[in-house]
């Protein structure tokens, strides 16, 4: 039976047309997934459902539930529909919950509020839908924290608020991917039990076509406001009509072509890594406990290779990195650059950090917003010794900015007028620029489109085999380490558990640890490639 | 084209009112303030006094200028000194942060906090001498602790970002990265953060020359004004309200510019207002 009914959803901003036409329904106990990348309106779509759509937006069409049009009624009455008959759930579980609230308030609280319950009562119902969520009372009481809580934790709780009402239709807008490989797989399976039993309807917006196809029944893929191919999952991704479909598909798989020539010179070696971090004192008189970050690492570099670093947070892969790019002090053992031995802080000469530049995760926060690309990119050469004219770092911004495809005039911008993908290539430039023999890139491509992720795994490669370089490639994403790398290390809890050739790794794995890493990552089924 | 807030403009055309006064006091002022003149004590607003004249016969509306010029400049000085001394240590503590360095900066700063800035001023005027040299220096000393404890709270949010780990890549000190990246980020902070300062400076003046610890007669001062006045307020009210009007409008001037700027400084609070 036909539960949500959307027909000609049209949403401007401003005079700016951000949803054309879109029309879909949503079957009971059904899985309806939206894809698209950033931009292309899921999101959008999900906040006027809601009526949550921003100041200085005007909506046309009709989205029928229940015999209302939820595209009509008054904010008072879009009240009693949110959490009652639509609830929905957040990407980032770490802001959704209210810190000063005990997370069995936060779910009593829309009982309350919809005065489906008194106190007492609401907070019993609280506690069932917690259980239900797979958080037991002996280990996750009413009264705890959400900063007691982990990430997936906190997004179970969320789930639990979601849920409290037994709505209709629940909106899950990128439900996981702030959330590690293993615990999104868990909460995948969550949803799908929940949709299941409570014979609630999924509308599941996310930009991962993995996800998608091993969970929605119905899929809708989504470009630039528009939904350009919509039907069953398995149908719409075997035929994959639409253009813009097989982008993705090919995207979302891609493997750069490398004709980097591997060395058996060692570029990097780690021996023996251990890096402690002091633990704030319990009492005046005891002495401040340590929690071991890295736990004795040992592993090399070889000149020209492409070595990934996979690992959940929390496992010790951004300490180790920042260990290598020397701004951490090591509590034991070496880490050598070209037989230089790399230590944190002043003592650290500019001959070693010459050698090595890095790529960070986040492209809105990399760059200070007050200089313009030239500045930003020749920020390195601060380290030379010989101090570049002005004409000379000129040229060289130019050439970065070349090499990263991007235009000369952009020099003179600022980093906001640069989107994502832009951003990112600035971020390469940067490192580029003073010509190093390792880039470490910290999820460099993980905040990323997976078109523009594509072309970025492209840069990487075409620039490697032209400037001799070496890729430290650190990522939870273990599709793109394998696509991009040689040879892989997969670390938990501040240790290296296996390491070996990619594919090896991949096919074969060792260790319980990485099996179960390797089965927790959704994969587009075989027959679709 | 930025519309700019209602709140900026009225508080800057206020302030800017008393500034221009202020600076054309030292070039002319319509009567000597100076000069006593017994017999035309006392007269009520007229065509040539244009806010009367006080129990020496003194001109008000030359004083309100001349005293606009004290004030300004007790608070810019004062303010000054938090700056200077303030950002330096805030930026410094926050480069140094969990070192014990950062902690005893921080812990003085409580130290200076915990003292009632007003009683410690009077302290200090009185030990040294009442005198504008000496009202700058307290005012200014309290200024310090505050700058100090709003630029360590801007830098260390910025030190967190993604773009200070990539200067310290490039080898960067810390002192060359505050310099470089953290200032300019926080410069909207110290901007709004100056302008209250800057209010809080005139009241803080005008309370210290009330007691007679401020500027020192003859030179006209707004405080000094109103105490003057007090004992004359049932007779000759335009005494009193000449120089009270002045301070009150200077302080709501400078309050609604500090307003007005942080609605345009602060882009969190611009996206939420539109």
């Amino acid at each position: 039976m036909t539960l949500l009914e959307v027909q000609n959803l049209n949403v401007s901003i401003h005079d700016t047309k951000v949803l054309e036409n879109i029309s879909f329904s949503v079957n009971e106990g059904e899985i309806y997934g939206i894809v698209g990348e950033s931009g292309s309106g899921k999101s959008m779509t999900a906040l006027a459902l809601m009526g949550l759509l921003p100041d200085g937006a005007t909506v046309t069409g009709s989205a029928i539930l229940s015999n209302t049009n939820l595209l009509e009624i008054s904010e008072a009455q879009m009240c009693s529909f949110r959490g009652n008959t639509i609830g929905m759930i957040f990407q980032e579980p770490m802001t959704a919950l209210n810190p000063v609230q005990t997370i069995g308030n936060q779910v009593a609280e829309t009982l309350i509020i919809h005065d489906r319950a008194k106190r007492s009562e609401a907070l019993k119902i609280a506690r069932e839908k917690l259980n239900r969520v797979g958080l037991t009372e002996d280990q996750f009481p009413l009264d705890k924290y959400p900063h007691e809580l982990s990430g997936g934790q906190r997004q179970r709780v969320a789930i639990a608020l979601a849920i409290a009402m037994r709505p209709k239709i629940l909106i899950a807008d990128e439900p996981t991917t702030a959330l590690d490989v293993t615990t999104q797989s868990q909460i995948l399976n969550l949803l799908k039990s929940l949709v299941k039993e409570e014979k609630m309807a999924l509308i599941l917006i996310t930009h991962d076509l993995a996800v998608v196809s091993g969970l929605a029944d119905n899929v809708a893929v989504m470009q630039t406001g528009k939904i350009v191919e919509a039907g069953y999952t398995n149908k719409v991704f075997r035929e994959m009509k639409h253009e813009y479909t097989r982008q993705l598909f090919s995207a979302s798989n891609h493997t750069p072509v490398r004709t980097q020539k591997l060395e058996e010179i060692p570029l990097l070696e780690i021996k023996n890594v251990v890096r402690n971090y002091k633990l704030p004192r319990e009492s005046i008189f005891a002495r401040p406990k340590t929690f071991p970050a890295v736990r004795d690492i040992s592993f090399t570099l070889r000149k020209g290779e492409n070595l990934g670093l996979v690992g959940e947070s929390g496992c010790g892969k951004s300490t180790l990195t920042r260990a290598i790019l020397g701004l951490e002090e090591l509590q034991g053992g070496e880490i050598k650059l070209e037989g230089d031995v790399v230590t944190a802080g002043k003592k650290l000469n500019a001959k070693i950090r010459r050698k090595m530049q890095v790529v960070f995760q986040d492209p809105f926060g990399s760059f200070n917003p007050r200089h313009k690309i030239g500045r930003l990119i020749s920020e390195p050469f601060y380290l030379m010794q010989y101090k570049p004219t002005r004409d000379e770092v000129k040229r060289e911004i130019s050439d970065a900015l070349i090499n990263v495809g991007l235009n000369l005039d952009d020099a003179d911008k600022y980093i906001h007028e640069f989107s994502g993908g832009q951003r990112q290539r600035i971020a390469i430039a940067r490192a580029l620029i003073i010509k190093p023999s390792l880039i470490v890139l910290d999820e460099a491509v993980s905040a990323l489109d997976v078109s523009i992720r594509a072309q970025v795994l492209d840069l990487l490669a075409e620039l490697s085999s032209k400037f001799n370089l070496s890729y430290l490639f650190i990522s939870h994403d273990l599709s793109v380490v394998r696509n991009i790398t040689d040879r892989v290390l997969v670390m938990k809890s501040g240790e290296i558990v296996e390491s070996g050739d990619t594919q090896k790794v991949f096919d074969n794995p060792q260790h319980e640890y990485t099996k179960e890493l390797i089965a927790a990552t959704p994969i587009l089924p075989k027959h679709l490639n | 084209m930025i519309k700019l807030p209602r709140t900026l403009v009225f508080g800057s055309i206020l302030f800017f009112t008393f500034l221009i006064a202020a600076l054309i006091s030292f070039l002319w002022t319509p009567a000597d303030v100076e000069i006593l003149n017994i017999t035309s004590r006392f007269k009520l607003p007229s065509a040539i006094n244009w806010f009367g004249t006080d129990h020496f016969g003194r001109d008000i509306f030359s004083m309100i200028m001349v005293g606009a010029r004290t004030s300004i400049a007790v608070a810019i000085v004062a303010v000054g000194i938090g700056i200077l001394l303030g950002v330096p240590l805030g930026l410094w503590a926050a480069s140094h942060h969990g070192h014990w360095l950062d902690d005893l900066i921080m812990r003085g700063n409580d130290l200076v906090f915990a003292f009632p800035s007003l009683i410690i001023a009077i302290l200090i005027t009185a030990v040294f001498g009442p005198s504008a040299f000496n009202a700058i220096i307290a005012i200014g000393i309290f200024n310090v602790p505050v700058f100090a404890r709003i630029s360590r709270g801007g830098a260390l949010s910025i030190w967190t970002l993604d773009y200070i780990l990539s200067a310290r890549v490039a080898g960067k000190r810390s002192f060359r990265i505050s310099a470089e990246h953290i200032l300019p980020n926080i410069a909207n902070l110290l901007i709004v953060q100056g302008t209250i300062q800057f209010s809080l400076g005139i009241l803080a003046e005008a309370a210290l020359s009330y007691v007679g610890l401020g500027v020192q007669p003859p030179t006209p001062s707004w405080g000094r004004m109103l105490a003057d006045s007090q004992t004359m307020i049932s007779f000759a009210p335009h005494l009193a309200l000449f120089p009270g009007f002045a301070i009150i409008l200077t302080v709501l001037g400078l309050n609604l510019m500090g307003d007005g700027l942080r609605d345009i400084l602060d882009p969190r609070i611009r996206r939420t207002q539109r």
